[in-house]
């Protein structure tokens, strides 16, 4: 029995380790500045919480194989040992306080700073299962809008067209362009509960919550085009809350945008 | 105290004796087979679940018999998909994890282990049950109302759930029954909770110093204590929630929303209100389903190597520290919920201090082993296979602990991987480990030992075969809740995993009938067992299987030992009873 629960348990470890290492299905490449980072970090945190499990499910065995019952031998007699407990208390503290320290490196680049200034400004404004795309326009301003005014079918922000700078915005529904290579700044909103715009190629998650209005920022390196996933459950379409987003180069960004602005 | 003793007498009727039973002993069965039932439930509806995630188009006609309206046409429709998420998270954490191991093996045998007659409160106790029932109760109506069960999840997000049915389907009457059912579930811990600290304090028999208690009464004592002071805070969350809902406040519902076109009227309420409500009960919850295994798993794993447990007041202290830092750690279910990222930081610290009292027991577990005599049975199987488990569980919690990893596995499969290993199948493992281990004291016969082997092998790697490769989901992106991959071009490669998944689980839930079935048979069936089948050391088995009513008789028992003095040298036996006399240790 021992060395049957033993195997089994090696067997798991080996069978977890090789899903881990081999990478049959992993992240997306990485395409925002900061996603690197992260990636970093994790494999990091991956390398020594995976030397930790293999070590202790390792042991786990060997302690169950070399200890099982034999005869009527007695076990060893003892309670307790200050030193050992003083030892792996502080080793594990040490390791992962230390991996909670390195983790807020990114997270105080992304965000305990403000946007860095010149950033593109974009709102989102997620509502049950769409998102909804607002750029300021040529003016570089948003304008007002107003909860009365919205309307799914020509105005879906309420749009206040009293407002001179409400008249250039241009705003799409799942259709999100942005340029490569420049600081992006995002203002995430909600019409109705709480959604999370999440494109795993950016790492970038942050939730949409109705009544605040979140700024988050990220900058993409690499130009293609991206799947934008709703991450807190949000209603039954939830699942299909679907939207794009393109990273284009600067000059076909522009003419998207003008594009845009005709429609 | 000894005058509550004298009249201490079994009820004659069969009413007051077994079902409006104040005793302790009959609670704690009640409790436990609440939770059977519960579990059943929560096991089938995750079974509907799997089969959806792997062949989201097909129909299954015998399936829809069980609920017809919702799965009118044979297929599981999204909606309803999401009203199985939510009632099976919610049957699960409340009525399995928090009842199976706190409510049943707490009630059943903290008095017993501590050597008193009954609970301090007896009629609390049995109100305390009742009441718990009627949550049950409460929350299964859900499934049968117009707009069926709530499809907001067990975490209840407002706005989403505090708006109603205009939000989805479920949202009307199904989650007000949700939210009483909460706030029943709530009072009744409170008032275990109470229970289980007056015994633990005032209650104990003569000798048995607090030093002295088996570690899982620290544990189920530590868990008292966190039900105390978590499940008010749910309540008084419930109870504004049912107020936005059908009052028309406004705590979680700020202004200018619009709902399917609708404007709604409310004004100046905050959605992350509720979620800092919520976790700071939700995350000691954590604790309170999980520190009873641990409990239990330290008590089996001394019994079965005939060793005492290795640091003793080392395991103590860390069932403190993790219960104090649960309190503080709540945030970390809000990395990216739009909080304060600064207060994100300090959340993160603290979480992952956490682990080192997880660590620490880990260790101990270890230590516990070495140079031991390991016998292996049934009950020590599971509790093996819950050290190998929590470790598993345990270390993923490094990577969501940290805010920067957090931003890509927050509410993804990763997360969905992580709480199941640590919280469910852990704090399953402790139960069934209890459950063989005490079974021959609850009924007076032996669970079958093939069976009960063949039930671990099945289980122990048909959960990892779950659960291993639901993290790669996550790693991928899969966002968590979602009823198909279909929807979206990155999810799609990934539906081979959801098969595989799908086909454990229903092994895994297939071997559960030989539990269920060894458990039945052998309450009648099974062979005899005597007061101390195991060869223990504490209270428990120094009285006859099953126990009498008012467990010692007239004698209180006098504790002379701690609870885990095995393979003491030199001692007559490998084991000396807590009860033994004080010249056993030398003989």
């Amino acid at each position: 029995m021992g060395f049957a629960l033993a195997l089994i348990i090696w067997a798991i470890t080996l069978a977890t380790v090789v899903l881990f290492a081999g990478r049959f299905w992993w992240f997306p490449e990485a395409i925002s500045e900061h996603g690197p980072s992260i990636d970093r970090q994790f494999m990091l945190t991956l390398t020594i919480i995976g030397i930790a499990f293999v070590l202790a499910q390792a042991t786990l065995g060997f302690f169950i194989i070399r200890y099982r019952r034999r005869g009527e031998e007695r076990a060893s007699y003892w309670h307790e040992s200050r030193r050992l407990e003083i030892l792996w208390t502080t080793v594990t503290a040490v390791v992962f306080l230390s991996l909670a320290v390195l983790g807020q490196r990114v997270w105080a680049k992304l965000h305990l700073n403000a946007p860095p200034p010149g950033a593109l400004q974009v709102e989102v404004t997620a509502q049950q299962f769409v998102w909804n795309i607002r750029y300021p326009g040529p003016d570089g301003k948003f304008g007002r809008t107003r909860t009365e005014l919205i309307n799914d079918v020509d105005n879906p922000v309420g749009l206040d067209f009293t407002d001179p700078a409400a008249r250039d915005d241009i705003v799409t529904v799942n259709q999100m362009a942005i340029p490569v290579n420049r600081d992006i700044h995002v203002i995430l909103r909600s019409k109705d509960v709480i959604h999370s715009f999440w494109v795993p190629p950016l790492r970038m998650k942050q939730d949409a919550v109705p009544g605040l209005a979140i700024n988050i920022h990220f900058k993409a390196v690499k130009t293609g085009q991206f799947e934008i996933a709703c991450a807190e459950l949000c209603g039954l379409s939830h699942h299909r809350m679907r939207g794009f987003l393109s990273v284009l180069p600067e000059p076909e960004f522009e003419a998207w945008l003008r594009q845009r602005a005709s429609q | 105290m000894t005058q509550a003793v004298a009249t201490h007498e079994a009820p004659k009727s069969f009413i007051r004796r077994y079902i409006f039973s104040t005793d302790h002993k009959v609670i704690g069965l009640q409790y436990l087979f609440l939770a059977m039932a519960a579990v059943t439930i929560g096991i089938v509806l995750s079974i509907y679940m799997r089969l959806r995630l792997a062949w989201p188009t097909e129909r299954w006609p015998l399936l829809a018999k069980l609920f017809p309206q919702a799965m009118a046409g044979g297929t599981i429709s999204p909606e309803f998909y999401l009203s199985l998420v939510t009632m099976h998270g919610t049957i699960m954490v409340f009525f399995v994890l928090t009842t199976a191991p706190l409510g049943g093996f707490g009630n059943y045998f903290l008095p017993i282990q501590v050597g008193a007659h009954d609970m301090a409160f007896p009629v609390l106790n049995m109100l305390s049950f009742w009441v718990t029932l009627a949550g049950f109760l409460v929350l299964l109506a859900a499934f049968f109302v117009s707009g069926g069960a709530p499809i907001s999840g067990w975490t209840a997000y407002a706005p989403l759930s505090a708006v109603g049915e205009i939000a989805g389907p479920g949202l009307g009457m199904g989650q007000n029954l949700w939210i009483v059912s909460i706030a029943l579930f709530c009072i009744a811990s409170l008032l275990g909770a109470l229970n289980f600290i007056t015994t633990t304090l005032n209650l104990r028999t003569k000798g048995m110093s607090m030093t002295r208690l088996p570690l899982t009464v620290w544990a189920w004592f530590t868990t008292a204590v966190l039900a105390l002071l978590a499940f008010p805070v749910l309540l008084a969350g419930g109870i504004l929630l049912l107020l936005d809902r059908v009052a028309g406040t406004s705590f979680f519902v700020p202004a200018g929303l619009i709902v399917s076109d609708k404007i709604l009227p409310h004004k100046g309420g905050s959605p992350l209100l509720w979620q800092h409500l919520f976790w700071f009960f939700g995350h000691p919850e954590v604790y309170i389903a999980i520190l009873p295994g641990m409990g239990i798993t330290s008590h089996v794993l001394s019994t079965f190597a005939r060793k005492p447990i290795f640091g003793y007041r080392a395991m103590v202290a860390a069932i403190f520290a993790i219960g104090l830092l649960g309190f503080l750690v709540w945030g970390h279910h809000m990395f990216v919920s739009g909080m304060s990222p600064y207060s994100a930081i300090a959340f993160s610290l603290l979480t992952l201090s956490i682990g080192v009292p997880s660590a620490i027991k880990t260790f101990n577990w270890l230590a516990t082993l070495y140079k031991a005599q390991i016998r292996f049975t049934v009950p020590m199987l599971f509790a093996l296979g819950f050290v190998s488990i929590f470790v598993t569980g345990g270390l993923s919690g490094i990577i969501l602990g940290q805010t920067s990893l957090d931003i890509p596995m927050h509410d993804t499969y990763f997360v969905v991987a992580h709480f199941h290993l640590i919280m469910g199948v852990a704090a399953i493992f402790g139960i069934f480990a209890g459950t063989y281990y005490w079974f021959p004291k609850m009924f007076g016969r032996m669970m079958n030992d093939a069976l009960g082997k063949l039930h671990f092998w099945l289980t122990f790697i048909g959960i990892y075969a779950i659960f291993i490769p639901m993290h790669i989901l996550g790693i991928a992106g899969h966002p968590r809740r979602y009823a198909e991959t279909a929807g979206f071009d990155f999810l799609a490669p990934l539906q081979p995993i959801h098969v595989f998944i799908t086909i454990a689980a229903l092994v895994t839930a297939a071997a559960q009938v030989l539990f269920f079935f060894n458990f039945f048979w052998s309450i009648w069936k099974g062979r005899r067992a005597e007061i101390n089948p195991w060869r223990a050391t504490t209270l428990e088995w120094t009285i006859p299987s099953p126990p009498p009513h008012d467990n010692f008789g007239p004698q209180a028992p006098v504790v002379h030992h701690g609870p885990y003095e095995y393979s003491v040298p030199g001692a007559a036996e490998d084991y000396i009873l807590q009860t033994a006399p004080p010249t056993a240790m030398k003989s």
